[in-house]
């Protein structure tokens, strides 16, 4: 059992992953609406999600600069381990990157983030325009890169669980027991 | 000499004797909100309002002013947003393209502290309205600034689903700054 995560690295991926799954479907989903009351609630509740992503993100960094992840199963080729970690970095990259973009972009926009309506974030940039609408670009961008990303790693963990039957997904399940 | 001190004596008999200032420099002016959504404060602005603004910073007491606001002027940061706004729902701003102020008395509340007090109209609904202001003179002119709460929804701005004050608040809140130079 000591090729796994630990139990609180395990936690954080699972709050983060089923917030992304929130987070991404609304924002796809709001962008488009005629201005309304719902409009403004779902935008402020999507920015919530984000921040709260972005902090999660950054206790799991820290964790993992201090718990060193288990490392891949041996049996995995060479360009498997490769595109395992760089999928996994750029998640990272992607899990800082992409609520900084929205919240840049948000305040470029004008409108600053208030966390849960309680708590605001500075505006670390002033309103513009032009710099709200590169910034809308970014964080589309990255979006779309996150939705290939996390297909990929979802593609990986399913093919280690199903067709190689080996150890991979279980060392980030809280409940499944390793096969080996 | 003389002049050196003759220039800055008639400058300050000027003043003792009342000079009005009634010259609105609409550069140096600005009529600002900010509106609560969902908490977070959201700044705007209209682009065209007149002000006939009169004082005597001698007595200000006896000032009179009357702002009128070009509603489709709006600039709310957002064009959604200021298409929304010149709605039924909100202003209404083709069948009730002003919005205006009108003094009815003002008073001394402290050094260089006024209240205002006149009616407000806006959407054809006149109410009475109160704002404090501070008189300062820089540079030969006189910054009239000031900020009050406006209740959106005594005047039905924002009415129908609009009207949840949990997404917009109802209060908003009114700044105003007019630089106004001495009549000629």
């Amino acid at each position: 059992m000591t090729d796994r995560y630990t139990r609180t690295a395990i936690t954080l991926h699972w709050i983060i992953a089923f917030l992304i799954f929130t987070a991404f479907p609304l924002g796809a989903y709001m962008h488009d609406l005629p201005l309304s009351p719902d409009k403004l609630r779902l935008y402020s509740y999507h920015k919530w999600i984000g921040v709260t992503i972005f902090l999660l993100a950054l206790t799991r960094i820290s964790w993992r600069t201090t718990h060193r992840p288990p490392p891949l199963l041996d049996a995995m080729p060479q360009w498997e381990k490769f595109a395992a970690h760089t999928v996994h970095y750029l998640l990272y990259v992607l899990i800082l990157a992409i609520p900084l973009s929205g919240w840049l972009m948000s305040s470029a926009k004008g409108v600053q983030t208030v966390w849960f309506g309680l708590l605001p974030l500075p505006d670390l940039v002033s309103k513009n325009k032009e710099l709200g609408d590169s910034l809308k670009a970014v964080h589309e961008s990255l979006n779309f890169l996150l939705f290939g990303l996390v297909l990929a790693h979802i593609g990986g963990a399913l093919k280690h669980q199903f067709i190689e039957h080996d150890d991979t997904l279980a060392r980030m399940l809280p409940f499944l027991r390793n096969k080996s | 000499m003389i002049r050196l001190l003759v220039v800055p004596l008639l400058f300050v008999a000027s003043l003792a004797a009342g000079t009005e200032f009634s010259v609105l420099l609409p550069q140096q002016s600005s009529i600002t909100f900010v509106s609560k959504q969902m908490n977070v404060p959201v700044e705007g602005s209209f682009r065209k309002f007149t002000a006939q603004i009169s004082v005597d910073p001698t007595k200000p007491e006896t000032g009179k002013a009357r702002i009128e606001l070009d509603l489709a002027s709006i600039d709310t940061g957002n064009t959604d947003a200021d298409e929304e706004v010149a709605g039924k729902a909100w202003f209404d701003s083709k069948n009730n393209p002003i919005a205006s102020f009108t003094s009815e008395s003002i008073n001394s509340t402290g050094k260089g502290q006024y209240q205002v007090t006149g009616k407000l109209t806006i959407k054809g609904k006149a109410l009475d309205a109160k704002a404090p202001f501070t008189l300062r003179q820089a540079g030969g002119v006189l910054l009239i600034e000031g900020a009050f709460p406006l209740k959106r929804l005594d005047f039905n701005i924002g009415s129908g689903i609009w009207g949840d004050t949990s997404v917009v608040a109802d209060e908003v809140q009114i700044r105003f700054s007019f630089t106004v130079a001495a009549k000629k």
